[in-house]
C-alpha cells in the first residue's frame, strides 16, 4: 500500500485530522489500534466546561469522516522505518504502508497510580482514579462504595502523577483541575446528600469558563476546597479512607475520613507515543511527550523531516486545544506534501 | 483491603539477603533492653537454620544515637563503622547483620554517603588508618536481621511448634507490626516491602498463620526520636506519639505488636504501661494491654522456647494473655527465676 | 502506683470528623456569599483591627468551614466592623454579613 500520509491514532486528534487532510486531496491511511474510535473522549460522560456530551463530539467526528478514507482498525504497528524520503509501517497484520508523511496522533495513558503507593491506589477498596469515576457516570452505574453504600463524603486528590519530581512528571496535566471540580459538581447533582472535598496545590483554572465553574461549584453545590498535597491515605476498620493532608492556608494538619477517594490522575505519554519516539528517533519534551521543533513557530513538526505531531502525543491538552492543535498539524502536512509535490 | 495490590508494591521492593555466613553486629540498647532476643537470634540461625554467624566481642556502638542527637560528628560516626567493617573483614566474613534499625539505617547511610561522595570514603580510610592502623572493606550484603528471619521464614515454619492461631478457637491471632522508621523510610528500596507497605515482618505474621492488622497509623513513628526522649522533660513528647498508635489500633483488638527495632519495642511496651496507670487505658483484645515481642522472640516463642529463658519477663506488659491463646504452657512460678517480683499496678495485674 | 507526670502533647490536628460545623450550614442559609471566599487573604491583609491584634478573617473564614469554632469565637470579638474587608474582596464576599451571622449565632449557641 502506498500513501501520502499515514495518521497514526484514531484519537479525536487522529480523527480531525484524517478528514481535513483528505478534504484537502491528499490520500491518508488512519491507523488505530483498537477497534472503536474516539480515543479516551469516547470513554467520557459529560465535558468541562460545559456540560456537553462527549459522544455528541465522537458522533459528530465519525459523521464527517470521508466514506473512502482508508482506517484500519485494530492494527498494531509492529515497525516503523525511513529510507530516503519515505516510510515504511509494517503492522500486526503483515502489511506494509508506504508513506511520504506521518501524523503522530497517539496521544496519551492516564497515570498509573499505583506508583503513588501512598494513596493506596489497587490495595484500597475505595480509592479510585477520575477516569474510573467518568466512566462509572458514562455508564449510568450507581456510584456506591465496595461495601455498597451511597457515599456520604468524597474527596479528590489533584495532581496524582502530575507536578511530582519523584516519579519524574514534572508538568501540570492541565485538565484534572477542572475535571475534579466538573466530577465534584456531578457528585453533588447524583448524591445531593453527600460532601465533596478537592485536595490542591494551585488550581489551574486557565480556560474560559473554567473559574466560574469552581465559582458555581463553591456557591451552588458546596464543594470545600482544601488547598494541601495528601500526604497519606490509611483505611480504616470500616473499609474507610482517613487522609493526612495540611491545610496550608491555615497552617495545621488535617484528618478526615473519607467514604471514597478519587485520584485525579494526570497524562503521561502513551505506550504508542513512546514506541514511536523509540522507533523514529524522535525528540522528547521534558515531559517524555514529543517534542515540536519549536513550541510557537512549528509546533506540529518534529526533529524528523516529514514527521509531524498532534494533539496529547505532545503534552497534555483539553479537546479544543487538541482540536485546534490537529487543525495546525493539518496545514504543516499540507504544505510539506505541496512542496514535494512541486 | 486487596492484598493484590500490596503484592506488587512487595515485588518491587525485594532486596539480596545473604544465604549464609554472617557477622553480626549487636545493638547497644538491646542488649539492656531485651537481653534474649539477640541470644535467641543466634540460636536459631545456629541451631535451627545451621547458619555462620559470628558474635563478635570486639564491635562497639554504631553511634547512632548519639549521631541523630548531634552529640557525634558525621566523620566519626563513619570511622566507627568503618572499624566495624575492618573487624568483620579481619574475621573473614563478607555479610553483614545489624540488629539495630538504627545501626541498620546508619550503615546503609553511611555507605550510600562514600558511593556519592567518594572524598567522605577516602578521608575515613584515613581517619581510620591514622586511629587504629586498619584498613577496611565495604561489606558484599549488609541487611538487617529481621530481613534474615523474613528469608527464612518458611524454613522456620516447618520447625514451628505453635502458630499465630488461637489453640481454643483456631482463629488467627490479630498481629500488628511496628517496623523502625529507618528501616525503610530513609532508603525505602532497602527495605523488604518498601516504606509504605513494609513486607518484612507482615511477611512473618502471614507465614506464621496470624492476622496482620493494617490499622491507619501503622506508619506514625512510635516516638523516640533519639534527641527527644534523650531529656526526661520531653517524654511526654514521645508518649504522645505511641498513644496515637494506640487509639487507632483499639478497634482492632489486637493480640500482640511485634517490632523489628529497639527503640520501638521499648516505646510500644513501656508506654503502654504509662498509659495504664496514666489514663487507665488498656488498649488490646479483651480490654487487656497488647504483649510486645521483638521479631526473633516471637520466632523463638512459636519454635517451642522456655518464654522465660527467651526473656519475655523483661517487657513491662505482661505476655502471659499471649501465651495463653497461643497454647503455650509456662510455669509462672520461674518467671522471675526465685529472685522478687516486681510491683505489678493493679490495672495489669490480670495474670 | 506514683504517676510519671509526662506532659502529653495537644494534637494540633484539624480533627475534621469530630469538628462542629453548624455555624458553616448556618451561613450557608444566612450568607451563601461565605461559600466563595479563597482565601486569598485580601481582607486580612487591609483589616484594621489586624493591625493591632490578631485578628486575621481569611483564616476565620477557612475556620467556619472547618468547624474550629473556639478559634473563631476567641478571635471575632476583635473586628471593628469597619467594613474595609468587604471593598477589598475580589470574590465579593459579604464579609461584614459574615462577621455579623457568626456573631449572633455565637451568642444564641452555647460553646
Ligand atoms: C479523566 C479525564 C477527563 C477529561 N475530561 C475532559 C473534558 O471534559 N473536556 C476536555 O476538553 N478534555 C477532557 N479531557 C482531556 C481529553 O481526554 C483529551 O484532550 C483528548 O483525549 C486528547 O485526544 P488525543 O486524540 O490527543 O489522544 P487520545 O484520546 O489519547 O487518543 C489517542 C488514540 O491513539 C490510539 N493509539 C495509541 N497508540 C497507538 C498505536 N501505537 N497505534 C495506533 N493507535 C494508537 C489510542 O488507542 C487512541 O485511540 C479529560 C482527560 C481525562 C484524563
Ligand atoms: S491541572 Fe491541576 S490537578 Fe492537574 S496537574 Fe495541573 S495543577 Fe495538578
Ligand atoms: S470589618 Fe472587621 S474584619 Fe473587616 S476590615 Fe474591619 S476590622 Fe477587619
Ligand atoms: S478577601 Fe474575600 S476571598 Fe479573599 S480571603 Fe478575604 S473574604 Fe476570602
Amino acid at each position: 500500500m502506498k500513501t501520502d500520509v499515514v495518521v497514526i491514532g484514531g484519537g479525536i486528534a487522529g480523527l480531525e485530522a484524517s478528514t481535513a487532510l483528505h478534504n484537502l486531496g491528499h490520500h491518508v491511511i488512519l491507523i488505530e489500534k483498537k477497534d472503536i474510535l474516539g480515543g479516551h473522549v469516547a470513554l467520557w460522560d459529560k465535558l468541562f466546561p460545559n456540560n456537553k456530551n462527549a459522544s455528541s463530539i465522537i458522533h459528530y467526528l465519525k459523521d464527517h469522516l470521508p466514506q473512502n478514507l482508508t482506517i484500519l482498525l485494530s492494527t498494531e504497528i509492529t515497525n516503523i522505518s525511513k529510507r530516503n524520503n519515505s516510510f515504511f509501517i509494517e503492522t500486526n497484520f503483515h502489511q506494509t504502508i508506504e508513506t511520504k508523511s506521518v501524523l503522530v496522533a497517539t496521544g496519551y495513558d492516564v497515570f498509573n497510580a499505583h506508583l503513588k503507593e501512598e494513596y493506596g491506589y489497587g490495595i484500597y477498596d475505595n480509592v479510585i482514579t477520575s477516569a474510573e469515576l467518568e466512566e462509572m457516570f458514562k455508564n449510568n452505574k450507581p456510584i456506591l462504595t465496595k461495601q455498597g453504600k451511597e457515599p456520604s463524603r468524597i474527596g479528590f486528590v489533584h495532581c496524582v502523577g502530575s507536578r511530582d519530581r519523584k516519579i519524574n512528571n514534572l508538568y501540570c496535566s492541565k485538565v484534572c483541575c477542572v475535571t475534579a471540580v466538573k466530577q465534584a459538581i456531578e457528585i453533588r447533582q447524583k448524591l445531593p446528600f453527600s460532601e465533596t472535598y478537592c485536595f490542591y496545590m494551585d488550581l489551574r483554572m486557565y480556560g474560559l469558563n473554567f473559574e466560574e465553574l469552581y465559582n458555581e461549584s463553591q456557591e451552588k453545590y458546596g464543594v470545600t476546597f482544601i488547598r494541601g498535597r495528601l500526604s497519606e491515605a490509611s483505611e480504616t476498620i470500616d473499609g474507610k479512607i482517613i487522609i493526612k493532608v495540611e491545610d496550608t492556608l491555615l497552617g495545621r494538619p488535617l484528618k478526615m475520613t473519607m467514604d471514597m477517594l478519587v485520584l485525579m490522575v494526570g497524562m503521561v505519554p502513551s505506550a504508542g507515543t513512546s514506541f514511536l519516539i523509540n522507533k523514529l528517533d524522535l525528540l522528547s519534551n521534558n515531559g517524555h511527550f514529543i517534542a515540536s521543533s519549536d513550541e510557537h513557530l512549528l509546533a506540529n513538526y518534529t526533529n524528523v523531516n516529514g514527521v509531524f505531531v498532534a494533539g496529547t502525543a505532545s503534552s497534555p491538552k483539553s479537546i479544543d486545544d487538541t482540536f485546534a492543535d490537529a487543525r495546525s498539524a493539518v496545514l504543516a502536512i499540507h504544505q510539506y506534501l505541496t512542496s514535494q509535490k512541486m | 483491603m486487596k492484598i493484590e495490590g500490596k503484592k506488587q508494591i512487595w515485588s518491587s521492593y525485594q532486596k539480596e539477603i545473604a544465604n549464609d555466613n554472617y557477622y553480626y553486629a549487636r545493638s547497644c540498647i538491646r542488649q539492656n533492653f531485651f537481653p534474649g532476643a539477640e541470644n535467641m537470634f543466634i540460636k536459631i540461625l545456629r541451631e535451627q537454620l545451621n547458619k555462620n554467624i559470628f558474635d563478635d566481642e570486639r564491635q562497639t556502638t554504631c553511634t547512632g544515637i548519639g549521631y541523630h542527637s548531634s552529640i557525634v560528628l558525621p566523620e566519626t560516626t563513619m570511622t566507627v563503622i568503618a572499624r566495624q567493617f575492618s573487624l568483620m573483614n579481619e574475621a573473614g566474613y563478607d555479610n553483614f547483620i545489624c540488629s539495630c534499625v538504627t545501626s541498620f539505617g546508619l550503615y546503609t547511610e553511611v555507605i550510600e554517603t562514600w558511593t556519592h561522595f567518594p572524598e567522605t570514603l577516602e578521608k575515613t580510610k584515613e581517619y581510620l588508618y591514622k586511629s587504629t592502623g586498619r584498613t577496611f572493606q565495604i561489606p558484599q550484603n549488609l541487611v538487617h536481621a529481621s530481613d534474615i528471619i523474613y528469608k527464612f521464614r518458611y524454613e522456620l515454619l516447618h520447625k514451628l511448634k505453635y502458630k499465630l492461631i488461637h489453640h481454643k478457637t483456631g482463629k488467627p491471632l490479630n498481629v500488628v507490626e511496628h517496623i523502625g522508621c529507618h528501616y525503610a523510610k530513609i532508603f525505602p528500596h532497602k527495605g523488604v516491602g518498601g516504606a509504605e507497605y513494609p513486607h518484612v515482618l507482615a511477611g512473618l505474621i502471614e507465614a506464621w498463620g496470624g492476622n496482620m492488622v493494617d490499622y491507619p497509623e501503622r506508619r506514625h513513628c512510635c516516638g523516640f526520636g533519639f534527641r527527644q526522649y534523650l531529656i526526661k522533660a520531653n517524654r511526654g513528647y514521645s508518649y504522645s506519639h505511641s498513644l496515637k498508635k494506640f487509639e487507632s489500633m483499639q478497634p482492632y483488638e489486637v493480640d500482640l505488636i511485634i517490632t523489628n527495632c529497639p527503640g520501638c519495642n521499648y516505646f510500644l511496651d513501656r508506654w503502654q504501661y504509662v498509659a495504664a496507670i496514666e489514663e487507665k487505658k488498656l488498649f488490646g483484645a479483651e480490654n487487656k494491654a497488647i504483649p510486645v515481642l521483638t521479631f526473633e522472640e516471637l520466632a523463638a516463642l512459636l519454635l517451642g522456647y522456655d518464654p522465660w529463658k527467651i526473656g519475655l519477663q523483661m517487657h513491662q506488659i505482661p505476655v502471659e494473655p499471649l501465651l495463653d491463646k497461643i497454647g503455650i504452657t509456662y510455669n509462672k512460678k520461674e518467671k522471675y527465676f526465685g529472685t522478687k517480683p516486681p510491683q505489678i499496678p493493679e490495672i495489669l495485674n490480670y495474670c | 502506683m506514683k504517676s510519671f507526670q509526662y506532659l502529653k502533647k495537644i494534637d494540633r490536628t484539624i480533627d475534621y470528623d469530630n469538628n462542629d460545623r453548624a455555624l458553616f450550614y448556618y451561613l450557608m442559609r444566612v450568607e451563601p456569599t461565605v461559600a466563595l471566599c479563597i482565601a486569598c487573604g485580601a481582607c486580612t491583609a487591609t483589616c484594621s483591627a489586624g493591625n493591632f491584634s490578631t485578628l486575621d478573617l481569611h483564616k476565620i473564614m477557612l475556620s467556619i468551614r472547618r468547624g474550629e469554632k473556639v478559634y473563631i469565637a476567641k478571635e471575632i470579638t476583635q473586628c471593628v466592623l469597619c467594613g474595609k474587608c468587604q471593598l477589598v474582596c475580589p470574590k465579593n464576599v459579604n464579609t461584614r454579613g459574615v462577621i455579623l451571622q457568626i456573631m449572633s449565632f455565637l451568642q444564641s449557641s452555647q460553646l
